[in-house]
């Protein structure tokens, strides 16, 4: 079931990518081919590659469950908020922040985690600013 | 005599103090990557991409280290595979059938010495090979129009997809997924910008080392979340590694093991598409079928450690000639190399050899040398990698991931590349969940501008007339081989990965008590 959906998925994606091509200004500097033929050309392998994956599925894989898929989740949130955030908190802090999460979803205790965490910030500061002189993202703190 | 003379100024330029210890560095780092359960070769160099980039290394310099961490983690595979029975990716499953049960006999020591030296064997092997061979393809393909170049695109897909993945259809979804990704951007040709959805963000494209450390290295991170991979796995496990040199006896017996799947391994590697896994499954097979008349292999015989370490090895080498000399890749980590090159602004190709000497030969001088550097380290220094690998991955891997958010943000600085990234490690994770190769995805992302121009550039030349493709006795016989690539593995290619572990299998059934 699963790569039926998936298929369908990528039918539905070789349609709107068709879709799309089709929209692209052609520019009066356009060669023979032009730009919309090569992605079209995508779409339509594309669209008989789902074709034959609805057709012929594999084997269901092993989805994890409920509580599982909210633990990756979480992790994704807990990522999009990181790469959102440096910026604005600064390298130091958002990195112990989300390292020590991850470490502690992995199955460390809490105290570990937070050593960790800010152990793992602390030596990629030193390592990549300090020693190679990398530019890290400031925080208002200044680091 | 050219090449010779090419391979010694190779010397000149690897021999610097600043790309020795790039190579010491690339050494260790891989076999550090190479050993972790879990990461394998084309995600520890994906991961240390942007490490190379952000230290602001020129060309040469940059590929020394992640050519270093490519070998490295080749030969760091076995580690993992002998003393913990967890092969890092495909190729070190082979390794694990006789080498756990040394490892269990009390003899982990000298299946890691012995592994150490078929490595090495097999390494430097390919690498004369590559010297020999790649300038003798490059001569073929400066005979290369942009007709034979699609064509010669194509024979990448259709080979690479058939052998990684056990469906043709997935395989070719995955590659078309990657072409797709590479037509976001504007135009080269006509300067039209194309699927952007207005975002200015997009017009210079899809950055592919955001897409490449987001799909093998985050993705790697989710599967650890999902497994909770961390304190069961590795931890508690004693080590113990015996004496460190084998006998005279085992090193005699397994001589004629390792060349011959030196042999096999090179020959697996360059052709397109086969790649390590194939070349460790042949060498074990065939050795098996040679030697095996006692039943000792899948119950710690030395020599089942030595043939697929050194067929995997030599195969890594293999893998280069077509990437260097061609432009395309024969396996999934040298496609993650590939990256690296177009990164730095280097066309892989023929031309490559013509244009940029110093670049390749002082690439393979620094082949050699990181060899010797393995084979040192890999002996007598074994016992800090292995307490390497007791660190948990519930500590490293959370590293691992941040270290990914640094490079990219060192080299885009911008929120929207990491945001960009997050999303590519949580479609890598769904693929790798539904059984889809991500090595087509990043080929199609590397190689799809390249391929439309020289569609372009071949149909123009021609006047509008498709049928050009088609019309050279070179582009005709590429086109043959690429369709017999991807038809065969539909036969054939349910086979391989079922026999890699049905053997590995057996072999666990007849050691468990």
């Amino acid at each position: 079931m699963s790569d039926r959906i998936f298929g369908a998925v990528g039918l539905l994606l070789a349609v709107l990518f068709a879709y799309s091509a089709l929209q692209i200004q052609e520019s009066f500097l356009s060669d023979s081919v032009g730009p919309k033929a090569f992605p079209l050309i995508i779409s339509a392998i594309l669209a008989i590659s789902s074709l034959s994956i609805i057709l012929k599925p594999d084997s269901e894989p092993d989805w994890p469950n409920v509580k599982r898929l909210a633990e990756i989740f979480a992790a994704l949130v807990v990522m999009l908020a990181y790469a959102e955030l440096l910026p604005v908190v600064g390298f130091a802090i958002s990195t112990a922040v989300a390292s020590a999460y991850l470490t502690w979803r992995l199955g460390s205790t809490p105290i570990q985690s937070v050593i960790v965490g800010i152990s793992i910030s602390a030596s990629i500061y030193v390592i990549f600013h300090l020693i190679f002189g990398l530019s890290l993202a400031k925080g208002p703190l200044g680091f | 005599m050219e090449t010779f003379s090419s391979l010694a100024d190779g010397f000149v330029v690897a021999m610097t103090w600043q790309n020795l210890l790039l190579a010491l560095l690339g050494c260790f780092l891989g076999t550090v990557m190479g050993a972790l359960p879990g990461l394998g070769p084309s995600n520890g160099v994906a991961i240390l991409i942007p490490l190379a980039f952000t230290l602001g290394l020129g060309a040469t310099p940059s590929l020394i280290l992640l050519t270093s961490v490519y070998y490295g983690a080749m030969y760091g595979g076995r580690i993992s595979s002998i003393l913990l029975n967890i092969p890092g990716d495909a190729p070190a499953l082979m390794t694990c059938i006789d080498g756990h049960p040394m490892a269990k006999q009390g003899r982990g020591g000298e299946a890691l010495a012995l592994s150490g030296f078929a490595s090495f064997f097999g390494s430097f092997m390919a690498t004369i090979g590559l010297v020999l061979l790649a300038p003798q393809l490059v001569k073929i393909a400066l005979a290369f129009g942009p007709a034979e170049y699609f064509a010669l695109f194509v024979l990448a897909f259709a080979t690479l997809g058939g052998v990684s993945s056990k469906n043709q259809g997935k395989a070719a979804l995955a590659a078309m997924l990657g072409l797709g990704l590479a037509m976001v951007g504007v135009d080269t040709q006509t300067g039209v910008p194309r699927f952007t959805f207005g975002m200015v963000h997009f017009y210079d494209g899809i950055d592919f080392l955001v897409a490449i450390v987001g799909l093998f290295a985050l993705s790697e991170v989710f599967i650890f979340i999902e497994h909770r991979h961390g304190a069961s796995d590795v931890e508690g496990k004693k080590v113990e590694l015996g004496r460190l040199t084998p006998s005279k006896q085992t090193m005699k017996s397994s001589i004629m093991p390792t060349i011959r799947s030196t042999i096999v391994g090179f020959i697996a590697g360059v052709l397109p598409g086969a790649g390590a896994s194939l070349g460790s499954f042949l060498s074990y097979s065939m050795e098996k079928r040679i030697c095996d008349k006692d039943g000792t292999f899948g119950n710690g015989d030395p020599r089942g450690v030595a043939a697929p370490e050194a067929g995997n090895n030599a195969a890594a080498g293999g893998a280069l000639v077509p990437m260097l000399a061609l432009g395309v890749p024969g396996s999934g980590t040298t496609a993650v190399l590939l990256a690296v090159l177009l990164a730095l602004n280097i066309t892989p190709g023929p031309l490559l050899f013509n244009n940029n000497p110093d670049v390749v030969w002082g690439l393979i001088a620094a082949l050699f040398i990181a060899n010797i550097i393995l084979l040192l380290l890999n002996i007598p220094f074994v016992g800090i990698f292995i307490r390497i690998l007791l660190v948990p991955p519930r500590i490293l891997m959370p590293a691992v991931a941040m270290i990914s958010f640094v490079g990219i943000y060192g080299i885009a600085g911008s929120s929207f590349d990491l945001t960009i990234m997050v999303m590519f490690g949580i479609i890598g994770w769904a693929l790798r969940k539904l059984d889809v190769p991500l090595v087509p995805v990043i080929l199609g992302v590397l190689l799809g501008n390249n391929m439309e121009v020289n569609l372009r550039r071949a149909v123009t030349i021609s006047d509008g007339d498709w049928s050009v493709l088609f019309q050279s006795p070179l582009s005709l016989s590429l086109w043959a081989v690429a369709v017999i690539g991807f038809v065969l593995p539909i036969f054939v290619g349910r086979i391989l990965p079922k026999k890699m572990k049905k053997l590995a299998k057996e072999a666990e059934e007849e050691i468990a008590p």
